[in-house]
């Protein structure tokens, strides 16, 4: 650029050139580009802040003087300093007359106010009259400051000469008068909506700019609801095609282009127009080519723009290769190298990128590879933001995809570690569920093993300093579960651990929380194996410290172990079995344990209790004690609770903590309570009982109940700086040595390659499997109807990302699309896999545009002919690639975190 | 839509900062401190796309150029293109430098309120007006051309001296 490389120019050219500036001004921008310190600005802005007001209180002021005080107001504000003493000025200056203050004034004032300032009302009038002013240049101002200074309820003031002006002789004002109006349209839809004829109408206006204007509007409704603009198709195509033919006039064209900009406005209302319709996407395709020579085209273009070295032209590369993936797989095998290059790359909006693109080619064959990668670039960036995407993401295809449990588990470590404050609370309960409900439906073995290699890790970390909350939370409460389930870890060993952790975050209440109640649970198991508990001196010195402490929570903790400390094993037992952590706890919400007491109570003279809702529902109808009096007549037991809500907490709770045979009161007979207890009664005793706090007590801080208490916890900002050993813990399951990716020779050596291989290619091992499936259901395909080719050896799929590809250039030939959609999908129901293909083009036709087509086609032929054996292994898995994709698109959509339960987890962890 | 228009120089000093929603002074302040702080931490020749979601909310992208003593930003959200944006900076340091004739820093700082009267014919409320640079030559012409005319030698009246309104 050669523009802008003329900067050692005279200053004093600034006082002759355009807008005319008094040396005030010229001082004013000089003095402060010369200004060493923010201080030093500062002080310079405050004294023209003073010679401002104190010269905009002269009378008289010549016009231009004037604008430049204005101007210089403005400057002022960009800077950062409160100019807000000048806006009525600004205000003034637009109610005069001549064009230059009018402008000036409007100018600042779009710059300075807010749509609900108060100083709008004395603008509003001024813009109504301006709208009708013979000077069109006025009425351009005027439009301008619509767009920005008319809000909701001062819409109907100007709308009427906003719609005039849209007939207006100048396509300049026609083209404002678009703009304000989609404005309005943005800001209230209610309020124009019996307008929006008229963008429809502007489209066909005489001026080329028109029109171009009228496509963002449009552009807007489109997006809102497709159906109702589906009439515009033809009108956008030969619009389209217009443009393409260079029919319009040579000063749209930019750099030789025929006005790229209507162009890229254009295709992408009809992108939008197409999505899954055909006819419309007929209607397009006469004159874009249909899908596999377009495919190819774009493959091309790709290649080219990933070898280019601008990388302007890489990043389009790959954010292009992230949107063909979807279509046609072996795309990205191709520019395999080129995409590990990009990794590389000092550039980091090329690098999130590319990280976006493996996210999107993620499959279990190579999930290790790309989660590694990740977590190291996570652990290398520091901007939270992105750190907390990042992260996300790692822990949703660690879940969709895990070869293994012991992986899970280390991702889920590393992650933990390196971005523990960030993550979403219900990862953590995600993976305590996971370690405690186990994979296997009837593998205990293989349950127990992954609990070892869980606390084996975590014994590990727990020493590293400053883990965050999160994690913590985490390593307690498995420590406490099963620490010492294998015995291999004996119970002070991982008492004295838990303690420590307590005291070493001793600021942190949920942690100390869940170290307490991890305690709580490694003595109930001690006693219950009828082994003799000795309470390390630090524990005991703990709880005695917690007996006290400000947070009732903590308290209530400590209380409860001491409590049991001093229970027999046969009591701790029934309170905390081992390994129950995933045993539904039943709560008696009706408290019907409690009958007994209160027949009772009643039988020897107590009142009956009157819910709230009742009690205050008597006072307005009759006299109080009538009433009730007959009611109690009429059903003898109508109120199931007791007299005082209150004091019922602190009985039922002792009652469970002493072993009081339970079933003495289910003896009592009250099916009478049970006939008449009413929704209310019933919502009331739920709400005075707080039995979520009763369920908390129990010292089970299971996933739902953690929830509450943990989430109370403030972020903490401590980021782990130490790096997680590794080795010690399932290592087998990384099947390369990370050190080796780091290398960075240039160009193609092994090592890339390898990475290329394993991210791309997918394990030697799963290649093999897969061939052999294939080839073992090759002669069933003899039958479908459309003819496979016969030489099985280079139609074997490559063992690619998207397991569906066959090269769509060689499958398909280019005859009408959706005629040969149809009949793949008629052949295929005979195939008996109709409801999955069906499926598939259900599911996909929504999501893709224009494209669609191809992906469907590559799909379908995919599926239909390629191999079943493994297609439908696949879908047996569970994740295969286009759940990733769509479910891919619904996170990104929707801009949340991994669902907590995803069934596909399970699924895959099993295979 | 086009969420922001920023030009600052690369000692981080705004030249012209148009947001086409209103923010204010205090935001607007933090966001360019925001901008040019990671656009200030890029190496060179990178490319010139960025996500900025931590800075202007989900769904937000920056294109710049650098040019220069200055970076020219482009802030907007997703139903924009990244390309159409990084050339509509290249269209509008075009249109600039044929309004001032090889365009520099300079001229850009003393010529503030015609810089604004350039952009404004070609984002419009925050969306592309106008892409041609001749039809913003024509009109940012016309303009000067009719308040040079209207710039005769009278005086303002001073109705609102007294006069304090504001916050």
């Amino acid at each position: 650029m050669e523009q802008l490389k003329t900067i050692g120019r005279e200053l004093a050219m600034g006082s002759q050139g355009g807008f005319g500036q008094s040396k005030e001004f010229l001082d004013l921008v000089k003095s402060i580009g010369e200004s060493r310190s923010k201080a030093e600005e500062d002080r310079i802005v405050l004294s023209e802040i003073d010679i401002l007001k104190r010269k905009l209180l002269e009378p008289d002021i010549p016009k231009r003087k004037m604008k430049e005080y204005i101007i210089r107001l403005v400057y002022i504000e960009m800077l950062g300093h409160d100019a807000s003493f000048g806006y009525i000025h600004a205000v003034k200056m637009t109610h005069h007359d001549t064009l230059l203050l009018k402008r000036t004034g409007y100018l600042a004032v779009t710059l300075f106010l807010d749509e609900d300032h108060d100083l709008i009302i004395l603008i509003v009038n001024t813009i109504q009259k301006d709208l009708r002013s013979d000077n069109y240049l006025v009425v351009c101002a005027a439009l301008n400051a619509v767009c920005r200074l008319i809000n909701e309820e001062t819409i109907p003031a100007v709308l009427p000469q906003v719609v005039d002006l849209l007939n207006h002789q100048k396509e300049a004002v026609r083209k404002k008068a678009i703009m304000a109006l989609h404005r309005f349209h943005r800001k209230s839809p209610s309020s124009v909506s019996h307008l929006v004829s008229n963008f429809r109408r502007k489209l066909c206006d005489n001026d080329p700019g028109v029109m171009g204007a009228t496509l963002c509007p449009l552009f807007d409704l489109i997006s809102e609801d497709v159906d109702s603009y589906k009439d515009l198709v033809s009108s956008f195509v030969s619009i389209l095609k217009q443009v393409t033919e260079r029919r319009l006039p040579k000063s749209y064209d930019y750099h030789q282009m025929p006005a790229p900009f209507i162009q890229i406005k254009l295709l992408k209302i009809m992108a939008l127009l197409s999505g899954g319709d055909k006819s419309a996407s007929e209607m397009m395709y006469m004159f874009q080519l249909p899908s596999p020579q377009l495919l190819e085209a774009a493959a091309d273009a790709i290649s080219k723009f990933l070898k280019s070295d601008s990388h302007n032209l890489k990043y389009m590369g790959i954010d292009g290769l992230g949107r063909l993936i979807k279509i046609s797989s072996d795309i990205a095998e191709q520019h395999q190298l080129a995409v590990i290059d990009c990794l590389e790359d000092p550039d980091d909006t090329l690098k999130r990128k590319t990280f976006e693109l493996l996210y999107k080619m993620t499959k279990s064959s190579n999930v290790e590879v790309i989660v590694d990668r990740m977590i190291d670039y996570m652990i290398s960036i520091n901007d939270n933001h992105y750190k907390t995407e990042i992260a996300s993401r790692c822990v949703e295809l660690a879940e969709q995809f895990a070869p293994s449990n012991q992986w899970f588990i280390q991702i889920m470590n590393k992650v933990f570690e390196h971005a523990g404050d960030l993550v979403n609370i219900k990862v953590a309960h995600n993976l305590m569920r996971l370690i405690a409900e186990g994979f296997g439906e009837d593998d205990d073995d293989a349950d127990n093993k992954l609990r070892l290699s869980a606390v084996e890790s975590y014994l590990q970390i727990i020493s590293e300093p400053k883990l965050p909350s999160l994690f913590l939370q985490v390593i307690s409460w498995v420590l406490g579960e099963y620490g010492t389930a294998d015995g291999k870890y004996s119970a002070s060993y991982i008492s004295g651990k838990l303690c420590d952790v307590a005291d070493a975050y001793s600021s942190d209440e949920t942690v100390k929380g869940y170290a307490v109640s991890a305690l709580m649970k490694i003595y109930a198991f001690e006693i219950a194996c009828g082994r003799k508990v000795d309470v390390l001196p630090e524990c005991q010195s703990l709880i005695e410290e917690l007996l006290a402490s400000h947070s009732t929570d903590l308290q209530q903790r400590a209380y409860e172990l001491q409590a049991l400390l001093a229970l027999d094993a046969r009591a701790v037992e029934s309170i905390l079995p081992l390994d129950a952590s995933c045993e539904d706890i039943e709560v008696d919400k009706d408290l019907s344990f409690l009958n007994g007491y209160i027949q009772q109570a009643i039988e020897s003279g107590a009142q009956p209790y009157i819910s709230e809702r009742e009690r205050s529902g008597m006072f307005e109808t009759t006299d109080y004690h009538s009433q009730d009096h007959h009611e109690v007549t009429s059903h003898a037991l109508r109120f199931e609770a007791y007299e005082l809500p209150k004091p019922s907490v602190p009985s039922q709770a002792s009652t469970e903590l002493v072993p009081v045979p339970e079933p003495s009161y289910y003896s009592e007979p009250h099916q009478p309570v049970s006939t008449s207890s009413s929704v209310s009664e019933r919502e009331s005793s739920e709400i005075k009982l707080r039995l979520d706090g009763v369920k908390q007590k129990w010292g089970r801080p299971s996933y739902q109940s953690s929830t509450s208490a943990s989430s109370s916890t403030p972020p903490r900002a401590a980021n782990g700086t130490s790096t997680h050993a590794d080795g010690g813990v399932a290592s087998s399951s990384s099947s390369k040595p990370r050190s080796s990716y780091e290398s960075k020779k240039p160009e193609i050596d092994p090592e890339k390659q390898r990475l290329a291989a394993s991210l791309f290619g997918g394990s030697s091992l799963s290649r093999s499997d897969r061939k052999s499936s294939s080839g073992g259901h090759k002669p069933a395909k003899g039958t479908a109807n459309k003819p496979p080719k016969e030489n099985p050896i280079p139609v074997q799929p490559p063992p690619d990302l998207l397991d569906f590809g066959e090269p769509t250039a060689t499958s398909v030939t280019a005859t009408d699309p959706f005629k040969e959609l149809e009949g793949l999908m008629d052949s295929s129901s005979q195939d008996g896999g109709s409801t999955d293909v069906m499926g598939l083009y259900s599911d996909a036709a929504p999501v893709t545009t224009t494209t669609s087509v191809d992906s469907l086609l590559s799909e379908l032929s995919g599926s239909s002919k390629g191999n079943p054996g493994t297609y439908q292994s696949q879908t047996s898995k569970g994740p295969n690639s286009k759940e990733a994709l769509e479910k891919d698109a619904l996170v990104r959509q929707m801009g949340v975190n991994p669902t907590s339960q995803n069934p596909t987890l399970f699924k895959d962890l099993l295979g | 839509m086009i969420k922001a228009v920023m030009m600052m120089n690369t000692q981080g000093k705004p030249r012209l900062a148009k947001f086409y929603d209103f923010l204010p002074v205090e935001k607007q302040q933090e966001l360019i401190r925001g901008v040019f702080s990671v656009l200030s931490s890029r190496p060179e020749n990178v490319s010139n796309f960025l996500e900025i979601d931590s800075l202007f909310g989900p769904d937000s992208r920056l294109v710049y150029k650098h040019y220069a003593t200055l970076y020219f930003v482009l802030v907007f959200d997703g139903s924009e293109n990244e390309l159409a944006m990084l050339d509509l900076i290249q269209v509008l340091v075009e249109t600039l430098d044929k309004c001032f004739s090889n365009v520099c820093e300079l001229d850009i700082v003393f010529n503030y309120s015609k810089l604004h009267t350039v952009l404004d014919e070609i984002v419009f409320g925050g969306q592309v007006l106008e892409t041609r640079t001749d039809e913003v030559m024509k009109a940012v012409e016309e303009i000067s051309k009719l308040e040079a005319a209207s710039n005769s030698i009278s005086l303002v009246p001073k109705s609102v001296s007294g006069w304090r309104g504001g916050r």
